[in-house]
């Protein structure tokens, strides 16, 4: 008996040393910059993040092709976080701590965010952060390079509002039940009463992930558009469960010129799932649609297609994001002239890119973008048609709807005595210096 | 009483185990801690809530092996009791930032600022408090297992009923904490933990104790199990496992042994939720998902159910094999776990099912990159990204057929190879293998 | 003859209504339909209304070609003409006198563009000139876009049109358009009166939404009547909401049905607890993805039966993997049930990403057929041609199993093999045939639940995940290894979920359904229809 032990204990000790041995900090030769990539490649959002990846690894290699950076080839490393938050936090701490990366490209929900933030503040690195989101949140570690909610949610509502959209004047917020909805439909709650919309024609809605019966709520929305007022759906639902209610919005005959539906996660990528011909005229609020008519975006659509071999493969919104992120960061480094992370923090604020939509992209002091903001109606071949453009819309991570958020801003200009949460009026930061 | 059941727990095969952890508990943070960082022997800062992270699993594992592997309930739902423990830390871990969150709010940690709560919902009182805190880790657990466990062995739900309707608890669980209004931050979870018991959470010199208290918590847990599977106890819970209505009908209260390990189950799974929260800095509910209950059983079953030792190496072998395999670019960390899991498989089974083992993890990059040769027309490997799912399935397929009693069984087997080599076929059935649930071949007699 | 006359009646009224001044006979019709693709949306309006102006019978397709998105700008000589893509190229038609105006890239033409708001607006100017249509749907199209929009002005038009109209259902949307306008109008208080009363006698939502909308604008001595027909409309729909509901849970329920069905035979006959079961569902929608590629690219005129040709093909595709599943994995595991979990776990991981890589990890496209698209109304109840068509195919696919089970050789001996198996063996039943026929047949079922599911939800490797633990809980609940519990399991689920979805909500319904089903098994420990015999007990 004690022999058996004895091996089950060796073997124990034995797989601890390999692993020991095996995760030594293999930090690559001097000839190459790291970088991560950390998006789920499998499990529920594998569905999104995949092309996230790929694109990554097509802005690298289009970057080596020009010669690198500083002088040194750029080398991708690839994990898979498998959809799994924990995982996440763990993948982005090897990223940093064993393969020793100068920048991290990852990330898609809120959660996969939050999960990670603790691991770059602790090991002091950067993150960007490719996807629209809540806001409420500006960290030092963290460049977000998609749409803040002013960037998305209200000028879409004000599009609706106005005359050309429809002059709507009922409201279903549907959503599903996660942070990234309830934040946006809480902005866009208070900005439509501020607006004079009356409370009871203001309808919110949620459902969990993945939710794949809409019978109901998709009668619901009928039975709230048939009080006489022109009424519109603001969908914040989530990736997986969009297909589904599409597909019973077009059953039930929901037409775009009675209800239009508007969505701030539906764009090229989802829509190749389904048959638009029914749901044309439904409304996406991005700030890139792959139907831009730009010599850039000609360009960039080109030579994505021949690298992935593909030429039906669509372009979306978060793919102009990464690659507005991937050229700040490649800019930021050779303004600091090093990868070391305060000094690209230091010089990316205020850098500028040209965008995919004719316009720039400059790094603000709260690590938000400045973007235009583009409406599109779906059309039957699943492409979105622009039928509103506005020019460059600084992204506010505090919102300025919110009462408690009037006055706050962040500025990291100064990466290292900055701060996320500065209440303008008082000149005090929000939180106080970790002990 | 108490001093003869731990005496009887320190049988050999658990005084070594003890040993171990005890060992691993005290070196890997001095390892960490005591060597510069360019030493040979040093253990990266970052691996050590890695490997902390290992144990809880195992703690865990072990948690479900006292109810599955002794005492024939398949629980589908143990990661629940887990993620509940984890959820009591997290809440106390919350309760610590005070007025260090982003709206520097007092007492309402972030979150609730957000959703506009005004005051701190009633059964967020008393979460300031470590003791509080570290009780509702055992009890909250403990409670749900035992009012759970009352209502369905009372009502002999047993076999897979009692499976899926663990499932149906975790599913609930899981709903439950992704909505906003219950109270406990929603799909996002508890994070951005800042101390534990007045030190710093990220500190090195506190992971390094998270890490010794994971590995003295399993420790713990080793000698609880010992004690109470060497006890009489242990044997009338076998004996439930084996044949339940007999041992029924022999007068023993059967529903009351059940509910005793699926308790002291539970409450082990919960402390291991609780040093797992601090340890990966987020709890969220996707911990409550059916699936994670679904990987512990197969923790279990890899290493081997039914023995002390097997949950724990299955538990920390998936885990370290998932962590390589979700990796970038371990290729030839990946290259030599599926030599060994191949060797073992050749020991315990045969050359050729160890080959075919081979066979299959050469295959599956290769027909990867013929379809990438038709598709693009060139050649080319996947990244260990692409097949790390197949490798994890495969782990779990050959698992099941080729070595049934898990890796710890293969030891037995091994002792067993030298005087006989036992043949494999589908009309061995040991013992161990009846267990609850449907049976395919009721017994004519009967 | 009164067509012709009628169809001149109205363009009258087309004219009187347009903006502009009607534009003389003798403009260039051309350059009217040149002015629709410059500038901006309301140029675009205003060279609409000219066009509808002139009543031209050309003019109906040209609109429709500009909703549709078929009308283009060649960006050489600014000529608006059709184009049709024919491959990577668009055939040019000019618009104006159908000549062929060659061929063209997606980048020597620009789109029409056209928004929400306008393509309303096209909708009407087209229905106003189809109102006399001689096909039916654009007559019944018309009318309801003249319900939609109701102008005072067609009044006289609408008036012609009923007079000539035969078809019931047309006539009745007119005879509700009619009523609408009549309430807009200056007509007297009594013309008002019988208006609000038609109004009231259609019972739906959309004589509700008319109601109301009139309600605000209408002269005091009316609004009582109004208002009692808004209440007469709210009871009626109260009751049939109830009625709504009950049917939304049984749509639901076929969907349970279907996903739990195969599986109450892989796990309730033969005792294997199949994880891999979602994937085969998966793999069958994939099936169904495949067979309308196949037809798109070489029998692009079956494309409205693709679904036949689906079905069998998913079966036969999912059944063939589940007897190899069962040969090569799930046969030696026999008499370790617990294990087949495990194992078929790891397959299920394995099958989704063999998918991903094949397919890639985002959603495929499944186009429903014409026949399964739209909705139509049954009293105050609107049933969805889809969901009507997957309720039908589920009690099919219920009913044909059944038969298969106790009215064929092979289910005789399926059902001996589950009851004794030694015994079933000695009588001389190649017990392993059976049990791959077994296995396959709960499979192939599942990919045929494919094919309907891919029709309501995503095409994607995580088809099958979002169905397992749901299909687990029916075939729980209602009894394993009964047909007939797996039926009134998903029904009582179905049908649960959405009698309590609209009081509490998506999230807290289904938990409810949860905590009922774990309660529901403390007083029924083997489901509702639990078999009976000691065999059963372990």
């Amino acid at each position: 008996m004690t022999v058996v032990n004895r091996m089950i204990a060796g073997l124990g000790l034995g797989v601890t040393m390999t692993m020991g041995a095996i995760a030594v900090p293999a930090f690559a030769a001097d000839d190459t910059i790291k970088v991560g990539v950390l998006h789920s490649l499998s499990g529920t959002m594998a569905i999104s993040e995949t092309t996230l990846k790929d694109t990554m690894l097509f802005l690298i290699d289009e970057q080596n092709k020009k010669g690198g950076l500083l002088g040194k080839q750029l080398e991708a490393v690839v994990v898979d976080p498998a959809s799994d938050w924990p995982l996440f936090a763990e993948k982005a701490r090897e990223l940093i701590a064993v393969d020793g990366v100068a920048a991290v490209f990852g990330c898609w929900t809120s959660s996969s965010r939050k999960s990670v933030l603790p691991v770059f503040k602790e090991l002091n690195s950067i993150l960007f952060y490719p996807v629209q989101y809540e806001g409420e949140e500006s960290e030092k570690n963290v460049i977000y390079t998609g749409a803040a909610p002013n960037q998305q949610a209200i000028p879409a509502v004000d599009y609706l509002m106005s005359e050309e959209g429809g002059s709507v004047k009922r409201w279903v917020l549907e959503a599903t039940d996660y942070v990234y909805p309830r934040t946006t439909n809480k902005i866009l709650e208070q900005y439509l009463l501020d607006k004079g919309v009356a409370a009871e024609d203001i309808k919110i809605n949620y459902t969990p992930f993945g939710f794949a019966d809409w019978q109901t709520e998709v009668a619901a929305i009928k039975e709230f558009g048939s009080a006489g007022k022109k009424t519109a759906v603001v969908s914040t639902i989530n990736g997986d469960a969009n297909t589904p209610f599409y597909k019973e919005l077009a059953n039930q005959g929901v037409s775009a010129e009675d209800i239009p539906v508007v969505a701030f996660s539906v764009g090229e990528e989802e829509l190749a799932g389904l048959d638009t011909t029914n749901l044309v005229g439904h409304l996406a609020a991005w700030n890139y649609f792959q139907s831009v008519d730009t010599p850039e975006n000609a360009a960039f659509i080109g030579a994505w297609h021949t690298y992935i071999g593909n030429d039906t493969r669509t372009t979306n919104d978060p793919m102009e994001a990464a690659y507005l992120g991937f050229n700040l960061w490649v800019a930021a480094v050779e303004k600091a002239g090093t990868t070391d992370t305060d000094a690209v923090l230091k010089a990316i604020v205020g850098l500028s890119v040209p965008n995919l939509t004719g316009g720039t992209a400059t790094v603000l002091p709260n690590h938000h973008l400045t973007k235009p903001v583009l409406i599109g109606e779906i059309q039957a071949d699943g492409q979105f048609e622009i039928v509103k453009q506005t020019v460059e819309v600084p992204g506010d991570a505090w919102s300025d709807v919110l009462p408690e958020d009037k006055g706050i801003e962040a500025d990291w200009t100064d990466p290292l005595t900055g701060c996320g949460h500065l209440d303008t009026a008082t000149k005090t930061c929000g939180a106080a210096p970790a002990s | 009483m108490i001093t003869q059941l731990i005496l009887r727990a320190l049988d050999k095969k658990a005084v070594w185990l003890v040993a171990v952890l005890a060992v691993i508990a005290i070196g890997v943070p001095m390892l960490n801690l005591g060597l510069p960082a360019d030493h040979p022997l040093h253990i990266p800062n970052y691996a050590v809530p890695l490997f902390g992270k290992y144990l809880n699993y195992a703690m865990l594992a072990l948690a479900l092996d006292l109810v599955w592997g002794y005492c024939g309930i398949l629980s589908l739902g143990h990661a629940a009791f887990f993620a509940l423990g984890a959820y009591a830390m997290g809440m106390y871990l919350m309760r610590q930032i005070g007025a260090r969150g982003v709206y520097a709010n007092p007492t309402l940690p972030d979150f609730m600022v957000f959703l506009n709560y005004k005051e701190l919902p009633w059964f967020w009182n008393g979460f300031d408090m470590w003791w509080f805190a570290f009780a509702m880790v055992l009890i909250v657990p403990g409670l749900l297992a035992f009012v759970f466990g009352f209502l369905a062995f009372r009502s002999r739900v047993t076999g897979v009923y009692l499976s899926i309707i663990t499932q149906a608890m975790t599913y609930a669980l899981l709903l439950a904490f992704f909505r906003n209004d219950l109270g406990f931050g929603g799909n996002n979870g508890l994070t951005d933990f800042k101390d534990i018991l007045g030190v710093n959470v990220q500190a090195a010199t506190t992971r390094a104790a998270l890490f010794a208290a994971s590995a003295f918590a399993l420790a713990l847990a080793v000698l609880v199990c010992s004690a109470i599977v060497n006890s009489k106890l242990g044997k009338v819970m076998v004996a439930v496992r084996d044949a339940e209505s007999r041992t029924r009908f022999l007068g023993y209260r059967v529903d009351n042994v059940k509910l005793f390990a699926f308790v002291v189950s539970a409450v082990l799974a919960g402390i291991a939720g609780a040093l797992y929260a601090p340890q990966v800095g987020i709890i969220n509910p996707s911990e409550f998902e059916p699936g994670n209950s679904i990987e512990v059983v197969i923790w279990t079953a890899v290493g081997g159910r039914g023995t002390i030792v097997g949950p724990i190496i299955g538990a920390i072998v998936v885990n370290l094999t998932k962590s390589i395999f979700t990796s970038g670019s371990s290729y030839v960390a990946a290259g030599v776990v599926i030599l060994i899991f191949s060797a073992i498989v050749a020991v315990a089974s045969g050359w050729t099912k160890g080959l075919i083992v081979i066979a299959a993890s050469v295959a599956i990059p290769v027909l990867y990159g013929l379809y990438q040769l038709i598709l693009y027309g060139n050649f080319k490997l996947p990244a260990l990204s692409d097949v790390w799912l197949y490798a994890l399935g495969g782990l779990f397929i050959f698992t099941t057929l080729f070595l049934p009693k898990g890796i710890v069984g293969l030891i037995a087997q091994w002792r067993t190879m030298t005087t006989k080599r036992e043949q494999h076929d589908r009309n061995a059935t040991s013992p161990v293998d009846v267990e609850a649930g449907v049976d395919p071949e009721p017994n004519p007699a009967e | 003859m009164t067509n012709r006359i009628l169809r001149l009646i109205a363009v009258l009224f087309a004219l009187a209504l347009s903006p502009l001044p009607a534009l003389a006979q003798g403009t260039d019709f051309t350059a009217m339909v040149q002015a629709l693709g410059q500038g901006g949306f309301p140029d675009r309006e205003a060279a609409m209304n000219a066009l509808v102006a002139t009543g031209d019978e050309r003019v109906p397709p040209i609109l429709q070609a500009m909703s549709d998105g078929t009308l283009f700008v060649r960006k050489s000589d600014q000529r608006v003409l059709f184009a049709a893509k024919s491959g990577s190229e668009f055939k040019l038609t000019d618009p104006v006198d159908s000549s062929n105006a060659g061929t063209a890239t997606s980048k020597d033409i620009e789109k029409v563009k056209v928004n929400n708001g306008l393509r309303g607006k096209i909708r009407t100017a087209i229905g106003t000139m189809t109102l006399l249509s001689p096909d039916r749907a654009s007559r019944l199209s018309a009318a309801q876009s003249i319900l939609k929009n109701a102008d005072p002005a067609m009044l006289p038009l609408l008036d012609s049109a009923l007079a000539a109209e035969t078809d019931p259902a047309i006539k009745s949307t007119m005879d509700l358009a009619r009523a609408v306008i009549v309430l807009k109008s200056d007509a007297t208080l009594d013309d008002k009166r019988a208006a609000v009363d038609t109004i009231a006698a259609h019972g739906d939502l959309d004589a509700q939404t008319v109601l109301v909308n009139a309600l605000a604008a209408a002269p005091d001595e009316l609004k009582p009547t109004i208002q009692t027909g808004i209440d007469a409309i709210g009871r009626n729909l109260q009751i049939w909401q109830v009625a709504q509901n009950l049917l939304y849970g049984v749509s639901l329920s076929s969907v349970l049905l279907l996903a739990a069905i195969g599986l109450s035979i892989t796990f309730g006959v033969m005792g294997i607890i199949n994880m891999a079961h979602g994937e085969m569902v998966m793999l069958g929608a994939y099936t169904t993805f495949v067979v309308q590629e196949l037809i798109r690219n070489f029998a692009p005129g079956l494309m409205d039966y693709s679904l036949a040709f689906a079905v069998p093909a998913a079966f036969l595709f999912t059944a063939l993997v589940g007897i190899a599943i069962e040969r090569g994995i799930i046969r030696w595991l026999y008499g370790r049930p617990l294990e087949t979990l495990l194992a078929t776990w790891g397959l299920s991981l394995a099958l989704q990403q063999m998918v991903r890589t094949l397919f890639g990890p985002t959603n495929q496209m499944v186009s429903p057929p014409s026949w399964m698209t739209g909705a139509f109304d049954v009293g105050g109840l609107s049933i969805t041609w889809n969901r009507l068509w997957i309720v039908v195919f589920a009690i099919a696919v219920f009913v044909i199993l059944q038969l298969v089970l106790n009215r064929t050789a092979l289910g005789l001996q399926m059902r001996a093999v589950t009851q004794n198996r030694r015994m079933a063996s000695s009588m001389g039943i190649r017990t392993p045939f059976v049990d791959a026929m077994t296995f396959g047949l709960g499979s192939g079922i599942a990919g045929m639940a494919g094919v309907a599911l891919s029709q309501i939800d995503n095409v994607s490797p995580n088809l099958g995940q979002g169905y397992i633990i749901d299909s687990f809980m029916v075939v729980v609940f209602g009894g394993v290894g009964n047909l007939w519990g797996t039926l009134i399991g998903a029904l009582m689920l179905g049908v649960g979920n959405k009698l309590l979805e609209p009081q509490f909500g998506a999230v807290l319904g289904k938990i409810i359904i949860l905590v009922l089903i774990i309660l529901f098994i403390q007083w029924r420990p083997r489901g509702l229809f639990a078999l009976k015999g000691r065999s059963i007990e372990q």
